[in-house]
């Protein structure tokens, strides 16, 4: 048989569920990333190794790229026309650009949390269930499960238990976030990407999702956008500063607010400008 | 220091209050436009409505020496009263000058057959009295429409006569009038059901055997059959010309009116006003209920209200899946562009095409050339004959589609980019692919947008006449598009349209003063299913909002 024809035309995105307690610390790896709307470029030549397991934080003023960083984590960005990369992003191993994966089979694995909640107009139990649907599940047992599994795992279980047909459009601000994370994580994705989850919620609401964002990341690798410095101090590991496209510094959370080794990220934690 | 004094907040000088003169005018607009379609559904319901409800028969007595319209009928005109309106030219007298009084009034005077005449005028100068014509009845005939006469009485099929004053004469005709109603609904049902299915059967039989002319034992057979119903049909007929009704017209000429022809029989001047409600209801309900008459001028509509139905229904199944799933190619898939760009304008500008160059349109490439292949391929045993090769309804509600697709499209598009961003990209960020996310987040929530595309979309074909009378619709359709004859739905049939039919009445018919009432009470009509039909689509809208609330819409 011809090589060409043996080889899959597209195949799943392979799995990378780790059973070791070891966090694996090159587990998201960018690699020389560059990133273009156009003629406009929105990414310079980004490396960095995000651990697995942990809390890493992108911080940065308002257009300095960080959330177009996220977005290509699970090409959300190719929705736009006229975009186009250099360098590669590599999840354990696999380019996530590899042209024989199929992007939806990435998606599944990479889950994402916006910053405006976005539920569907379906029911509470509907939404939850809807990355499996899409993937085919019919079993009731096994949706079942997966409602009670994420809606504790996002902490409205209790809120909503009695209530799973009614439409999710009833529910309030935070509860609508914490359920578009119960369906983030419905599918059991390994990596979780966060938009600033907490922007447009009130502080109950955003102690409720940092909380939730601690018992996470047991079971998840969570990369989270934030504009709010105490946020980043509070609920993540590491923190990477983004200025103008760039990634200025990136280290544990600790060293870059106690003692940054850039002016310019010592200036933005500091309130100087940004 | 100045403390700034506490003013009262005035209206009239509250910046609002600048703007009021545009509030004014569009008000007005707005104002406008409501009293427009206010008073065309007032002169509408004004004039439909009063066609059903029982009219007066009076006597009108004119002055000597004036001539009288109605032949030989002395100086006496007999009848319902029309209208009573000035003259449209002025009549002078000797002396060159107008008289007084220029207002006539119009009757009624029914008895078509003997007088030639439907309407009568008559100068308000001209009459001396007006009175009830009393115990005179209103017949409404099979043929030549309202008979206004004194009964005398009724002739029974052994020749005896039940005169007018016997005490049973009232019973009698209520039991006879009963019997032959039944007796017609069983020559109906002989003639059009059975022996139609008979002759078609034996036209099938014809054209699988197209040259061999020796009958088949099976033609033979059917033929029997159509023998014996035709023998029952005619002995039901003979019966119903048996039994007469003898009256005399008011001007006195006597006539014989057989039962069978006779529809429907009252007493106008006698009437209680439970009689006239009974009465009233009793004609709205036969008016939709029933097949036209006498050149659609009497009787029902009802081929008319259900071809008009049917095809407005075909024509949404049509017109929703087309213009959806193009609205999503154009919305979703298509690279935006020059020609995507051009592709929407051309779209639009469908929409501003003449809705004749539809029918045109309609009749070449639907009736002729599909219908024509289809003919070719399936029907070819009955050429030249005919069966999807002519006007239809399913020509019809197709070409209406086309007319009105457009508006869907652009209804489904409007509604699909108002669905947020937001739930697009959850839905991908779940592992959907495109299709998935259209399917299950993306038409949904666009839905009540599509019904409110499909509400325009009926109004404007439901109230269309042009393109239909080029592609299936007709003056009067033999059977209807749906019966108990396999395969039931008959697609390819011809049909009646409320619009049409309108127009027939008003300008086609030979006496359209006398079709005048039907035209205003066919509008009526026309109008209620077209509320009707909007009424459906906008609930179900409704209640698809409540469902998705919170979404685009």
């Amino acid at each position: 048989m011809p090589a060409v024809l043996s080889e899959p035309v597209s195949s799943d995105f392979p799995t990378t569920v780790n059973t070791s307690t070891d966090g694996r610390p090159d587990f998201i790896s960018i690699q020389n990333f560059s990133f273009f709307y156009g003629a406009k470029q929105a990414l310079f030549d980004i490396s960095m190794d995000i651990p697995e397991r942990q809390v890493t934080a992108f911080i940065g003023p308002s257009g300095c790229g960080k959330s177009t960083l996220l977005r290509n984590l699970n090409r959300m960005n190719e929705l736009i026309d006229g975009i186009r990369h250099t360098g590669d992003i590599v999840i354990h191993g696999h380019s996530i650009y590899d042209p024989l994966i199929e992007v939806i089979s990435l998606r599944k694995r990479v889950g994402m949390v916006f910053q405006k909640s976005n539920p569907f107009p379906k029911s509470i139990y509907e939404n939850v269930v809807y990355p499996l649907r899409v993937a085919g599940q019919k079993t009731k047992t096994i949706l079942d499960e997966t409602v009670e599994r994420s809606l504790k795992g996002a902490a409205l279980w209790d809120e909503v238990k009695d209530r799973l047909h009614e439409s999710a459009l009833s529910l309030s601000g935070g509860q609508m976030q914490r359920l578009c994370i119960a369906r983030a994580i419905a599918n059991r994705p390994e990596i979780l990407l966060m938009d600033e989850p907490c922007s447009a919620l009130d502080p109950v609401a955003t102690v409720k999702v940092e909380e939730l964002i601690q018992e996470l990341k047991s079971q998840f690798t969570i990369v989270i956008v934030t504009h709010n410095m105490q946020q980043a101090t509070r609920c993540s590991d590491k923190t990477a500063f983004f200025y103008l496209g760039r990634l200025v510094e990136f280290a544990d959370t600790q060293k870059i607010f106690a003692n940054p080794s850039n002016k310019q990220t010592e200036d933005y934690i500091t309130g100087r400008f940004g | 220091m100045n403390v700034p004094e506490k003013r009262k907040y005035d209206f009239t000088k509250a910046p609002a209050a600048k703007g009021e003169p545009f509030v004014w005018l569009t008000a007005m607009g707005l104002a406008l436009g409501l009293l427009m379609v206010v008073g065309l559904l007032g002169v509408i319901v004004s004039n439909g409505i009063p066609v059903f409800w029982p009219k007066q028969v009076l006597e009108i007595k004119l002055k000597p020496g004036v001539q009288n319209p109605v032949p030989e009928g002395g100086d006496m005109i007999v009848g319902e009263l029309v209208q009573k309106r000035t003259k449209r030219i002025p009549v002078l007298n000797e002396q060159g000058q107008r008289n007084n009084d220029q207002t006539e009034i119009q009757v009624f005077l029914g008895n078509k057959d003997t007088y030639n005449i439907n309407f009568a005028f008559a100068n308000q100068a001209d009459i001396t009295s007006i009175s009830e014509a009393k115990n005179i009845y209103r017949l409404e005939r099979l043929e030549y429409g309202i008979a206004f006469g004194y009964p005398t009485a009724i002739r029974l099929s052994d020749g005896t006569l039940i005169e007018v004053n016997a005490a049973s004469f009232g019973s009698t005709l209520a039991r006879l009038c009963e019997e032959a109603a039944s007796r017609r609904a069983q020559i109906e049902k002989i003639e059009k059901t059975e022996i139609g299915r008979i002759n078609s059967r034996l036209n099938d039989l014809r054209v699988s055997q197209k040259g061999d002319s020796t009958p088949s034992p099976e033609a033979a057979k059917l033929d029997a059959e159509y023998q014996k119903l035709a023998a029952q049909a005619a002995k039901l007929r003979a019966e119903q010309g048996a039994i007469a009704l003898i009256y005399k017209t008011p001007t006195g000429v006597e006539r014989t009116l057989s039962l069978g022809d006779l529809v429907s029989y009252s007493k106008p001047n006698q009437l209680t006003l439970l009689d006239k409600v009974r009465l009233f209801s009793h004609n709205i309900w036969s008016f939709l209920t029933e097949n036209p008459r006498e050149a659609n001028t009497e009787g029902g509509i009802f081929p008319a209200i259900f071809g008009t139905f049917a095809m407005t229904l075909l024509m949404s199944l049509a017109v929703v899946p087309f213009g959806v799933v193009a609205a999503i190619y154009l919305r979703e898939y298509a690279k935006q562009g020059l020609f995507v760009h051009c592709v929407r304008i051309a779209v639009n500008n469908l929409a501003g095409v003449p809705s004749i160059v539809f029918g045109v349109f309609g009749l070449g490439f639907f009736v002729y050339f599909v219908g024509g292949s289809i003919d070719q391929l399936f029907f070819g045993k009955y050429l030249p004959t005919p069966t999807f090769g002519t006007g239809g309804v399913f020509w019809a509600a197709l070409t209406l589609a086309l007319m009105t697709v457009p508006v869907v499209i652009v209804a489904t598009e409007e509604a699909m980019a108002a669905v947020p961003r937001g739930i697009r990209e959850g839905s991908l960020s779940c592992g959907a692919s495109k299709w998935q996310t259209i399917q299950r987040i993306v038409l949904p929530a666009s839905l009540p947008g599509i019904l409110t595309g499909l509400v325009l979309a009926m109004a404007r074909g439901a109230g269309e006449v042009a393109p239909l009378m080029l592609v299936g619709v007709v003056k009067l359709a033999p059977s209807l598009p749906l019966d108990g004859d396999f395969p039931f739905a008959h697609l390819e049939r011809k049909f009646m349209h409320l619009g049409f039919h309108i127009y027939d009445l008003g300008f086609q018919s030979p006496d359209s003063e006398a079709a005048k009432p039907m035209v205003f009470a066919t509008a009526l009509l026309l109008i209620l299913l077209v509320i009707t039909l909007n009424l459906a689509a906008i609930l179900t809208r409704e209640k698809l909002r409540k469902k998705y609330a919170g979404g685009a819409f």
